[in-house]
């Protein structure tokens, strides 16, 4: 297929379309309201369905009902909204059902602002519900990454019965550029009959399906914990991926960063390498699984790390987890909306090459 | 010749249910399942259970289930209908579940016509949780956290479901049963039996609310509790059909 100049927000929702997905269940909110705009009239023309639920609560209930039928569904808000769906996402990882949920995220806490941010990293990492859950967590860099990912994401979640979230900044939704889709993709993942699924019980071997996060038995609960833990590791095992561009076996700064900001740090390492400086790079693309031992690794041959965020430090704390001591960190994050110019980046990364600064 | 005029649902499970002694949810159970029954439904209905006394519903009924967070039933039946059109879909929700925490939910399943079908239990009170005020509390009705009785001049009145749902344009059919007589439930089982049969058809949204009883957290012996619900419920929460898609009026049903 021809490549084409989409905004972020059209590209996932095509994406999703071209996933094989026929449900939406979304609330309006911005800066990702292109996604329920797009397919509101792209669902309809494949035979698929659009609901505007009255709420992010009920829009996140609406694709649990929709994932225990087994059928394909996806959801989209932004940081307050994902917040209202936190319930529903860990109702969803209890009940190990798979859906995909794409956060474009904006400036916070609160209502904060419409503008880009990357505030969201310990929500979507960490929990955002109760209980012991991960999501999948996926960050892309690109419009087409966007749209290669959201694609992987339907057959990740399918795959692992466990929600997968796409986390790009509001830059992410809101950007245009050409993004291409493949006619002849591959599926990453062998995706097995979804006997689990609420269908209608015909008594034909399959035991009945009850779709359901309840075990009021502590031993029952246990297992039920540990199973998922179990699933956590094979995610940890087989689905960790990153970027890197590293300048050779020793090299004096590492930065780290995920999404626009990877990029924006890439052109500025870029041009500082330019000038002979040693720099590298590395680029988490799965936030959960996060890539520890490789940034573990990139940071034992460097002599510092920089990291950089659209947020007060919350990747930051990963970082910390990877590089345990081993090397100096130092931060340099941006929050409010505004994004960080490579100019901003590259002073940052001359002025931690240059010794100056605080380590973290 | 003998002819089998009786016997046990075969949407029922064998699970002896948790419900306390003297509740009418066991009696709803059943006439939910005979219901489906009744309409060779098993095979294709997915029910959705609440969070409430309900919430393991799953465990009595002999089909698939969904279990919803609190009060987002009508939200879950949402999805699971627009995903699969060919599944029977209910939901079976308490006062508390429905009419409280999942008010929106509820109202917008409603106006969106979805075709599903509601089975509002409405006994007055939280029961799950020890015997709360719930929106559908009588005036002055004693619960754990309205000890001297429901203040009206602090909690307002008691929400009347059926009569709030049924002022919405979208076509629906929507009744209020009762389960304090032997009567009320023959009458019940016919308003769910008409529920059900509008979602088959594929015509319209439908709730039927059943007042029933708390025998334990009211204090009061069953046979009491269902004289309560009489005296002091149905005179507040009239039985009828309030509205239905041919846009018949209201029909009251006879005490």
């Amino acid at each position: 297929m021809a490549k084409k100049l989409m905004k972020g927000c059209e590209a996932i929702g095509e994406a999703a379309i071209k996933a094989g997905c026929k449900l939406f269940f979304g609330y309006p909110i911005t800066p990702q309201n292109e996604i329920p705009e797009y397919l509101s009239h792209r669902l309809p023309q494949v035979g698929g369905m659009f609901v505007q639920a009255e709420s992010e609560v009920s829009a996140s209930n609406m694709i649990y009902g929709a994932a225990g039928t087994g059928e394909r569904v996806f959801t989209s808000s932004s940081s307050p909204g994902i917040s209202l769906m936190s319930e529903a996402i860990s109702y969803l990882a209890g009940s190990q059902l798979p859906v995909v949920i794409a956060n474009i995220m904006r400036a916070g806490p609160g209502l904060g602002g419409i503008l880009p941010g990357q505030a969201d990293y310990f929500q979507a990492t960490k929990g955002g519900g109760h209980g012991d859950y991960h999501c999948l967590v996926l960050a892309p860099w690109s419009v087409q990454e966007a749209a290669d990912l959201v694609q992987d994401a339907f057959e990740l979640a399918d795959y692992y019965r466990n929600p997968v979230m796409i986390l790009g900044d509001g830059l992410i939704g809101q950007m245009m550029e050409p993004v291409e889709f493949s006619d002849d993709r591959v599926p990453i993942k062998e995706i097995g009959p979804k006997d689990w699924a609420a269908t209608g019980w015909k008594r034909d071997g399959r035991p009945r399906a009850i779709v359901n996060s309840l075990y009021l038995d502590a031993d029952t609960l246990e297992t039920h914990n540990k199973n998922l833990m179990a699933k956590y590791d094979e995610m940890k095992a087989n689905e960790v991926r990153f970027y890197e561009d590293l300048p050779g076996e020793e090299f004096d700064l590492l930065v780290v960063s995920y999404g626009t900001v990877a990029r924006v740090c890439s052109t500025a390492m870029e041009n500082l390498r330019a000038q002979g400086l040693k720099i590298g790079l590395i680029r988490p693309i799965t936030l959960y699984p996060f890539p520890y031992e490789a940034v573990s690794k990139a940071a034992k041959k460097a002599k510092a790390v920089l990291v950089f965020e659209l947020s007060a430090g919350q990747m930051l704390e990963d970082i910390k987890l990877a590089v345990l001591g081993a090397k100096p960190i130092h931060f340099y994050g941006r929050t409010g909306g505004h994004l960080i110019t490579p100019e901003e980046a590259a002073k940052e990364m001359k002025k931690v090459l240059q010794g100056q600064g605080g380590a973290q | 010749m003998t002819e089998l005029v009786f016997k046990y649902p075969e949407a029922l499970t064998q699970a002896n249910t948790h419900y306390c002694p003297g509740c009418t949810h066991g009696t709803i159970h059943r006439l939910v399942a005979e219901v489906i029954d009744e309409l060779g439904i098993r095979d294709r209905t997915v029910g959705i259970s609440p969070v409430g006394c309900a919430v393991l519903a799953y465990n009595y009924f002999e089909t698939d289930f969904q279990q919803a967070s609190h009060g987002r039933a009508p939200a879950v039946a949402t999805g699971a209908k627009r995903a699969r059109p060919d599944l029977i879909v209910f939901t079976y929700q308490g006062d508390g579940d429905l009419a409280s925490i999942g008010m929106g939910e509820i109202i917008h399943a409603a106006n969106r016509g979805e075709k599903i079908t509601v089975v509002f239990v409405n006994n007055a009170i939280y029961g799950m949780t020890g015997g709360q005020m719930a929106p559908t509390t009588m005036p002055n009705q004693k619960t754990t956290t309205s000890p001297d009785g429901r203040d009206v001049a602090l909690a307002g009145y008691p929400i009347r479901v059926a009569e709030l749902i049924s002022t919405l344009k979208t076509p629906a059919f929507v009744a209020r049963g009762s389960m304090h007589s032997p009567l009320q439930v023959v009458r019940s089982k016919e308003l769910l039996r008409r529920a059900f049969n509008y979602q088959v058809q594929g015509t319209c949204f439908s709730l039927v609310e059943l007042l029933s009883t708390c025998p334990t957290n009211w204090g009061l012996p069953p046979d009491k509790a269902c004289r309560w619900v009489e005296t002091n419920m149905v005179p507040y929460y009239p039985l009828g059909i309030f509205k239905t898609p041919e846009g018949d009026d209201r029909a009251p049903m006879p005490r």
